[in-house]
């Protein structure tokens, strides 16, 4: 039977993790697959730490902070050892309702994908994201259909799946900071085939976005820049 | 010999003996301090030897002297930062596979001793 590591970043969230925790188990239960929760401690300076090592999960804690991307490969890499058959990306601040897991796992099972993507903009319903932040998407669309000729509606979204043939690709190589964009690159170029599929997100319960409006220029320019030296590092190796 | 050529020499020595001594204690490792010692070396040659540094400019085609003494120090220290900045780059990579790695295992460990305890009791 297949046992999936939902692998929860959480960085500072005290507030909504052991509410995210919990949702898995119901999710779990309710769906009759077996999801387990993998909570990454990012050396968070509040009490998360504390409170996970408490809860009905597995609590892999950080000595010092890696970034988002660091901190989801730690549970890529804690899946792929512990014969997990796939992980998932579910978010600390309850943005990714674990009961749409079950949505990603059959449709990836059923088409003979690799990677299954979450995405918010397949038919527009529940929470949307701001104009901007819409605008940022967009443009990420092009480019990733412009270098692999691979669309992605929602290339920002962290809810996405993985099988083992994934995990070992991410184990190996996996961007620190704001992965996601860059990350569809490195799927496609390494022969992984992706889907996507429409899911509904919430907004945030607690925390504060890894972007806000100051860093958003530094997050196209750096995701640009690195989506580019990947495609070439990745084309002529 | 004018006073500045003086300073230049005991500069140059001064720094010469505190890099050999950091190199001694093990404070700096022998592939960074190759291209400090190579520098004192240089900075040295051209204190003692005061036309060097004309001959050298004009053989070059340089007409202004101090000019060519700027122009190969700042590619000098531009090369030497890119140096650094891939050190820094690798020192990371390294630092997160290790972080990575700690943390999985230092899970796994609880994960025994808690089982121990309670067999134990």
């Amino acid at each position: 039977m297949d046992k999936i590591a939902v692998v929860i970043p959480a960085y500072n969230e005290e507030a909504s993790i052991a509410a995210v925790v919990a949702s898995v188990h119901t999710a779990s239960q309710e769906a009759g697959i077996h999801y387990w929760p993998v909570v990454i401690n990012d050396c968070s300076k509040d009490r998360t730490g504390e409170i996970i090592s408490q809860l009905p999960c597995t609590a892999i804690q950080l000595p010092i902070n890696l970034g988002i991307g660091g901190a989801v490969q730690t549970g890529y890499k804690y899946a792929l050892l512990n014969g997990y058959t796939h992980a998932v990306q579910v978010d600390g601040d309850g943005q990714h309702p674990p009961t749409e897991l079950l949505k990603l796992y059959t449709e990836m099972e059923q088409k003979g994908y690799d990677v299954m993507i979450g995405s918010r903009f397949l038919d527009g319903t529940g929470f949307q994201s701001s104009f901007t932040r819409r605008l940022g998407i967009n443009y990420f669309k092009r480019l990733n259909n412009l270098l692999v000729g691979v669309t992605i509606n929602d290339s920002t979204s962290g809810l996405r799946m993985h099988n083992v043939k994934a995990l070992k690709v991410v184990n190996k190589d996996y961007p620190d900071e704001y992965p996601e964009p860059e990350a569809i690159i490195l799927y496609i170029k390494n022969g992984l085939k992706i889907g996507e599929v429409q899911v509904e997100m919430q907004e945030r319960q607690g925390g504060v976005s890894s972007i806000d409006s100051i860093s958003a220029v530094y997050f196209m320019a750096k995701v640009t820049i690195a989506i580019l030296y990947t495609y070439i590092r990745l084309t002529f190796r | 010999m004018p006073p500045i050529q003086i300073l230049a020499i005991v500069t140059s020595l001064v720094f010469m003996f505190y890099i050999s001594r950091q190199i001694i204690k093990g404070k700096l490792r022998e592939e960074y301090s190759f291209v400090w010692i190579f520098s004192t070396v240089v900075l040295l040659v051209f204190s003692f030897w005061r036309d060097g540094l004309e001959i050298v400019a004009k053989a070059l085609g340089v007409h202004q002297a101090p000019n060519l003494v700027f122009t190969a120090a700042i590619f000098i220290i531009l090369v030497y930062l890119l140096h650094l900045s891939k050190v820094a780059s690798r020192l990371h990579q390294q630092n997160k596979t290790l972080s990575q790695e700690l943390a999985i295992l230092k899970e796994k460990l609880d994960k025994v001793v808690k089982k121990n305890n309670s067999e134990g009791n």
